[in-house]
C-alpha cells in the first residue's frame, strides 16, 4: 500500500508552498481584486511560466518538463491555498489536457510548446446561460470552418490568446480551438463574484475555427476533458479549504471573548473538528483521482466526480464557516476570508455544479454496478 | 501511488492467506452465529488455539510473550484477510487487544507468566471494567472504590457497558482508592477474577432488543494487592496504555453502505427518483472518504509510522453515515418500512436492524462529541474545555 505522493513529489509541494508564499501574497491576490482594470496579476504569472509549471503535465516532445499528472495535482493544491489570481487552470487543466486527449498532431506539436512557455494561454468556452449545458441548448452554431454565437461567461475569456469552444454541429456538438486574437472575435470583460480570477463574454461572428477530436464528438470528449480537470480543480479546492481551515483555527485561539480564546468553546472546536473531517474526505478522495488521472484508470469517471464532489463541499464549508468563526472582522473587506468564500464559489461551478457531479457519479456507480 | 503490498507485505499476505484457508471456510452470511452463542465462544477459543499455534496470534507482541514479533502493517494485512474468512474472534478482541497487553506493560513476571500464554492460548476470556453509570465520558469520574485491609483490597461499586463480562474469566479493573486527591489521581488499577465471590454480571437489555453487553456489580469483593496494576493512584496512566491499544483495533464496516441501499433501490424501482441519487452520492463519497484515509494510515504504517489522533474521524464519519442510509432505506420503504420481521422487510431487515444498531455506534468507544474535542485538542491544537474538577478533590465534587 502506498496511497500516497512519492518524496520527490512532496519535495515539488514544498518548493511549490515556498516559492508561493514568497511570491504571490495576499496583497498581490488583492491587487487584482482591487483593481477592476487588471484581469490577472501579471508579475506573479510571469514567475510562475518562468518556474515551468505549466508545462508540468505537458511531454518533453511538446516543450514540456514531462513530469506527469501527480505533478500537476500537488502544484494545484499549492495554487488553490494561496488563490493564485493567473489564469493557471484554463491553461494547464484545461486546454492543455484536452490537446493532449484529442488533439492532431499537428495541433499538438502547435500549441503545447506555447502553452508550456506561456506564450499561449488557453481557455474553456463552454456556457451560454443559466443551467447546465447540454447538446440541445447550444446556440454557437459550427458552419464551413467558422463559429458564430456566444459564450457567456468564459474564465479567463479576456486574457486567454485562445480558446477550445463547445458549439452546435449539425444535430449533434464538436469542440473548435479559435484563435482568440483573429478577426470575427470580440471580447469583454464581465463581473463576477470572483473579481480575482477574470472572466468575458466572447462572441463570435463568423470566426475561424479548427476541429478537436472528431466532428459530432463534442459532448463525450467534454465529459473527458472535465473529468481530467476535475481532478485538478479538486486540489485547488482542497487548497483553499486547509487554509479556511488554518485561518479558522489560527483565529480560535488568538481571539479572546467572555475571558477566554473563543476556540476553547465547543461550538468552535466541533465545528472546526466537522471542517477537518470534511477536509479529511476531500484529500483521499483527491488523492484517488489522482491516481486514476495519473494511470489511465478505468475508475477515473466515478474518481473524478468523487473527488469534485467532496472538494467543493468541503471548501464551501470551510470557506463559510471561517467567515463565521471571524465574527463581524470576518465580514470586512480587509479581512480574507471573503476571497475564500468567493473562489470556493468559482471553482464548485466552474465545469459543472455539485449537482451535475452527483449525477454523474450516480450514472457512473449505476454503469458499474447493473 | 499505487495500491499493491511491497514485496515483504506480499509474502506475508500469502502465508496468511495459506493459513487461513487451511483452516477456516469463506464467509457465508449468517453461518457463524447459526450453533448460538455457547457454540460461537467455543469456536472462538478454539480458533484462538490454532491461530497462536500457527504463530499468527498478536502479532506485533514479542515472540517471548508467544507472538509473532511482526509489524503493525503485517497485523493489518492478517485483519484484511482473517475477515475474508468465517473467524469466530470477537470474544478475545477486547482481553488481548487492549486488556492482555496492559498486564505485559505494567504486570509483573508472575503476572506474565501466570496470565499471558492462556489467554494467547485461547484458555482465558478477558474484559474490560472502566465504564460506569455516572462516568462514561468522563470516565475517570468513576466511583466504584477500593479500600485497603490488609494484604487484600476491599471493591464494592458497579460498572456498566461490559462487553463478554459473562462469559469472561478474568477482567482489569479501574477503581478509586483515594477520594481526597483530584479525581484522575485517585485511580488504580487491578487484574480481577470475574468468577470469584461479589462479582454480579447483568445483561443490559439494550434500545436495540438484544443484550451484548453487561452490567457488572461488585460487593465485598477481594482482590489480593499483589493482583494490582502499577502504583495505587496511577490507575489513569495505566488506563491510558489500555485505551491506546484501542486505537490500533481497525474496525470494519457496521452494517449496509451505499452498494446495498442502491441494490435495494434498483430492486424497488426507485433508483430514478432525483432526491435520492443526490443521496447517494454524498453516501458514495463518504464510504470512500472512509475507506481512502484508513489507505493513507495504511500507508503510514507500512513506512513505519505511528498513527495519530486523527483516526478519530474514522468513526465519526462510518457511524453517522450508517445511520443516515438506514433511516433513507426505512423512508423509501413508506409505511411498509416500519417491518423488522424478516420475512417480510426488504433486504432481510438490514436496513431496520442497522437503524437500532446506530444510535449506540455513535456512543461506544467515544461519543461523535467526544471525538470531536479530541480532533479540535490534539490534531488542531485548540485550548481544552474548562474542567471546573481540575484542581479540587473528588469528594469535593461528589
Amino acid at each position: 500500500m502506498n496511497f500516497d505522493f512519492s518524496d520527490d513529489q512532496k519535495f515539488l509541494r514544498d518548493e511549490a508552498r515556498k516559492f508561493l508564499e514568497a511570491q504571490c501574497t495576499m496583497a498581490q491576490v488583492r491587487e487584482v481584486l482591487d483593481d477592476d482594470s487588471k484581469s490577472h496579476n501579471d508579475g506573479v504569472w510571469k514567475k510562475i511560466v518562468e518556474m515551468g509549471w505549466l508545462g508540468a503535465a505537458i511531454p518533453e516532445e511538446y516543450g514540456g518538463l514531462g513530469l506527469g499528472m501527480l505533478e500537476l495535482c500537488v502544484i494545484a493544491e499549492e495554487l488553490g491555498r494561496t488563490l493564485a489570481p493567473v489564469p493557471f487552470g484554463s491553461s494547464a487543466y484545461f486546454f492543455a489536457e484536452a490537446l493532449k486527449l484529442a488533439g492532431s498532431e499537428e495541433q499538438k506539436l502547435a500549441l503545447l510548446p506555447k502553452v508550456a512557455d506561456g506564450s499561449v494561454i488557453g481557455c474553456i468556452a463552454v456556457s451560454e446561460g443559466p443551467g447546465e449545458t447540454a447538446a440541445g441548448n447550444i446556440a454557437t452554431r459550427l458552419k464551413d470552418g467558422s463559429i458564430t454565437g456566444k459564450k457567456i461567461p468564459v474564465t479567463d475569456g479576456d486574457i486567454a490568446t485562445h480558446a477550445i469552444v463547445l458549439v452546435k454541429d449539425g444535430s449533434s456538438a464538436s469542440l473548435v480551438i479559435v484563435d482568440l486574437n483573429h478577426s470575427g472575435v470580440t471580447r469583454k470583460s464581465i463581473k463576477t463574484l470572483e473579481p480575482t480570477r477574470s472572466h468575458a463574454v466572447i462572441s463570435f461572428d463568423g470566426a475561424t475555427a479548427d476541429l478537436l477530436g472528431e466532428a459530432g464528438n463534442g459532448m463525450p470528449l467534454l465529459d473527458q476533458i472535465n473529468d481530467r480537470a476535475a481532478v485538478l480543480l479538486a486540489f485547488e479546492q482542497l487548497g483553499g479549504a486547509s487554509r479556511c481551515l488554518e485561518m479558522a483555527n489560527a483565529y480560535a485561539k488568538e481571539r479572546v471573548a467572555f475571558g477566554r480564546a473563543i476556540g476553547g468553546n465547543q461550538a468552535i472546536k466541533h465545528k472546526l473538528a466537522d471542517m477537518y473531517v470534511k477536509n479529511e474526505v476531500a484529500r483521499s478522495n483527491a488523492y484517488y483521482g489522482a491516481w486514476a488521472l495519473s494511470s489511465d484508470a478505468a475508475e477515473l469517471p466515478e474518481a473524478a466526480a468523487a473527488a469534485r464532489v467532496a472538494a467543493s463541499e468541503a471548501f464551501w464549508y470551510a470557506s463559510k464557516e471561517n467567515i463565521q468563526t471571524h465574527g463581524g472582522m470576518g465580514f470586512t473587506w480587509e479581512v480574507d476570508c471573503h476571497l475564500f468564500y468567493r473562489r470556493a464559489k468559482l471553482l464548485a461551478v466552474q465545469a459543472g455544479s455539485p449537482a451535475v457531479w452527483k449525477e454523474k457519479l450516480v450514472s457512473a456507480l449505476e454503469a458499474k454496478n447493473d | 501511488m499505487d495500491f499493491n503490498d511491497t514485496p515483504e507485505e506480499a509474502e506475508f499476505r500469502a502465508e496468511a492467506q495459506a493459513f487461513l484457508s487451511q483452516n477456516l471456510n469463506a464467509k457465508t452470511p449468517g453461518a457463524l452465529r447459526s450453533g448460538g452463542r455457547e457454540d460461537f465462544l467455543a469456536r472462538a477459543k478454539a480458533w484462538q488455539k490454532i491461530k497462536a499455534e500457527g504463530g499468527f496470534a498478536q502479532i506485533t507482541w514479542p515472540k517471548e510473550m508467544g507472538g509473532r514479533g511482526g509489524t503493525v502493517m503485517q497485523q493489518v494485512i492478517w485483519g484484511q484477510e482473517e475477515a475474508k474468512f468465517d473467524a469466530p474472534t470477537g470474544p478475545f478482541a477486547i482481553g488481548l487487544g487492549m486488556c492482555v497487553p496492559t498486564v505485559i506493560a505494567f504486570g509483573s513476571d508472575e503476572h506474565k507468566k501466570k496470565y499471558v500464554r492462556k489467554a494467547l492460548m485461547g484458555e482465558d476470556v478477558w474484559c474490560q471494567l472502566f465504564s460506569e453509570p455516572a462516568a462514561g465520558s468522563d470516565v475517570a469520574g468513576l466511583k466504584t472504590k477500593a479500600v485497603k485491609d490488609g494484604d487484600e483490597w476491599v471493591i464494592n461499586g458497579q460498572k456498566v457497558w461490559t462487553s463478554g463480562a459473562h462469559y469472561s474469566d478474568y477482567g482489569i479493573l479501574l477503581v478509586r482508592t483515594d477520594p481526597n486527591v483530584p479525581k484522575h489521581k485517585g485511580l488504580t488499577m487491578f487484574i480481577v477474577d470475574m468468577k470469584q465471590q461479589g462479582v454480579e454480571v447483568r445483561p443490559i437489555h439494550q434500545a436495540s432488543g438484544g443484550s451484548e453487553f453487561n452490567e457488572v456489580y461488585f460487593t465485598d469483593v477481594r482482590i489480593p494487592d499483589s493482583d494490582r496494576l502499577g502504583e495505587p493512584g496511577m490507575g489513569w496512566k495505566v488506563a491510558l496504555v489500555t485505551l491506546m491499544n484501542e486505537r490500533l483495533a481497525v474496525g470494519g464496516s457496521p452494517g449496509p453502505d451505499w452498494k446495498e441501499i442502491m441494490d435495494y433501490a434498483r430492486s424497488a424501482g426507485t433508483l430514478s427518483n432525483q432526491a435520492f441519487r443526490d443521496k447517494l452520492a454524498d453516501w458514495y463519497v463518504a464510504a470512500q472518504g472512509y475507506k481512502l484515509t484508513k489507505f493513507r494510515t495504511q500507508t503510514a504504517l507500512s513506512r513505519g509510522e505511528t498513527p495519530g489522533p486523527e483516526n478519530a474521524i474514522g468513526k465519526i464519519i462510518n457511524a453517522n453515515h450508517l445511520q443516515d442510509i438506514c433511516n433513507s432505506a426505512i423512508e423509501m420503504q413508506d409505511h411498509f418500512g416500519i417491518i423488522v420481521d424478516k420475512d417480510e422487510a426488504p433486504s432481510d431487515a438490514i436496513f431496520q436492524e442497522s437503524f437500532m444498531w446506530a444510535p449506540g455506534l455513535r456512543i461506544a468507544g467515544g461519543t461523535d462529541e467526544i471525538l470531536k474535542n479530541i480532533i479540535a485538542e490534539r490534531v488542531l491544537g485548540l485550548p481544552q474545555d474548562v474542567r471546573v474538577d481540575k484542581e479540587k478533590t473528588f469528594a469535593e465534587m461528589n
